[in-house]
């Protein structure tokens, strides 16, 4: 079993541990968990949510955040 | 006289709702957001890989804290119902409300709402516990599926297209809409561009309206922020009065009989 995994996040290819999770890549690219909101494969994952999802090879994350808007 | 406009148990004491898109700067939105004495402030979301936005938003957000004005965020550049209701979760989750200023794009020329998207993304919402105020066409029966099937209570017609300025462009259809649905907010969201457009949808009896280009494309955006402040505070006070009917022929209102004079 791979000990790797790659991702896309923000459309990036990135490399992980396998086994780490929404929660841990957000601490890892130095976001704070209540500057954006997560999704996770085109889903919505809520923030308490996100340490007891684990992400698998060829996952794409896509994070949010506030703008102005009409 | 105490007119305030309920939504969702809360009570809002104007009737005039604010984007915060296109400003030329933070502190001009800031001063816009105060001429205008809004009650709302809209606001969206977009992609972190996207660049910066040089403090709007946290002046905005700033603003609307200090002001007791209520947040609305969008979904603005959705496409599908699955979208829009991703978006609206996130929205949630990011502004701390459960309001949502449901957008579902059908055309690209004319940002015309996708009424079938529209239906079933605010069904799917409002089982969520979201309020959703639905941006919308003028259609009846849509409009009137949005209050029965999904369960809104207020919805924003269109009054044109998205940042045209044009007014509103078909102002039978918002008069139907007004009557077949007294039941209903109706709030006319896009396309106006002249206070006497915001009047005018007051003075039909809609309850709120909703702009943003109007404003920040204005010379003077603070000054045209209360100039919309007063249009919409007319028109409701011209509308709560009641307006005389219209007719096709002249009524002296000058209270004389026969001529002034007989001359030769």
């Amino acid at each position: 079993m791979s000990t790797t995994i790659q991702i896309q996040l923000d459309e990036q290819a990135l490399s992980l541990p396998a086994h780490t999770t929404l929660a841990q890549l957000l601490e890892q690219s130095q976001r704070s968990p209540e500057s954006v909101a997560t999704a996770l494969n085109g889903r919505f994952v809520p923030r308490e949510a996100r340490p007891d999802t684990p992400l698998h090879d060829g996952d794409a994350v896509l994070l949010f955040k506030p703008i102005v808007g009409g | 006289m105490q007119d305030d406009l309920i939504i969702d148990g809360q009570a809002l004491n104007s009737r005039l709702f604010l984007g915060t898109a296109g400003y030329p700067s933070p502190q001009t939105l800031v001063e816009a957001i105060e001429a205008s004495q809004c009650s709302v402030l809209t606001l969206g979301l977009k992609r972190t890989l996207l660049a910066g936005d040089n403090g709007f938003v946290a002046q905005a957000l700033q603003a609307a804290q200090a002001r007791g004005v209520r947040l609305l965020p969008n979904t603005a550049g959705c496409r599908t119902a699955r979208e829009a209701v991703q978006l609206a979760h996130m929205a949630r989750e990011l502004y701390g409300t459960h309001w949502i200023k449901l957008e579902v794009v059908g055309d690209e020329h004319t940002l015309q709402p996708e009424p079938f998207e529209l239906l079933a993304a605010a069904t799917e919402l409002g089982r969520a516990g979201f309020a959703v105020f639905p941006y919308c066409t003028d259609d009846l029966v849509l409009c009137r599926r949005l209050l029965d099937e999904a369960g809104c209570t207020v919805l924003m017609p269109w009054g044109a297209p998205i940042g045209s300025g044009q007014g509103l462009i078909n102002p039978q259809a918002l008069r139907t809409l007004r009557e077949r649905l007294p039941q209903a907010t109706l709030i006319i969201d896009a396309g106006l561009g002249a206070p006497s457009h915001a009047a005018q949808a007051l003075e039909l009896g809609f309850d709120a309206v909703l702009l943003n280009s109007a404003v920040a494309q204005a010379r003077e955006p603070v000054a045209m922020a209360g100039a919309f402040r007063d249009a919409v505070r007319g028109g409701r006070q011209g509308f709560l009065a009641g307006l005389m009917a219209p007719q096709s022929f002249a009524v002296a209102s000058t209270p004389v009989s026969g001529h002034a004079f007989l001359l030769g």
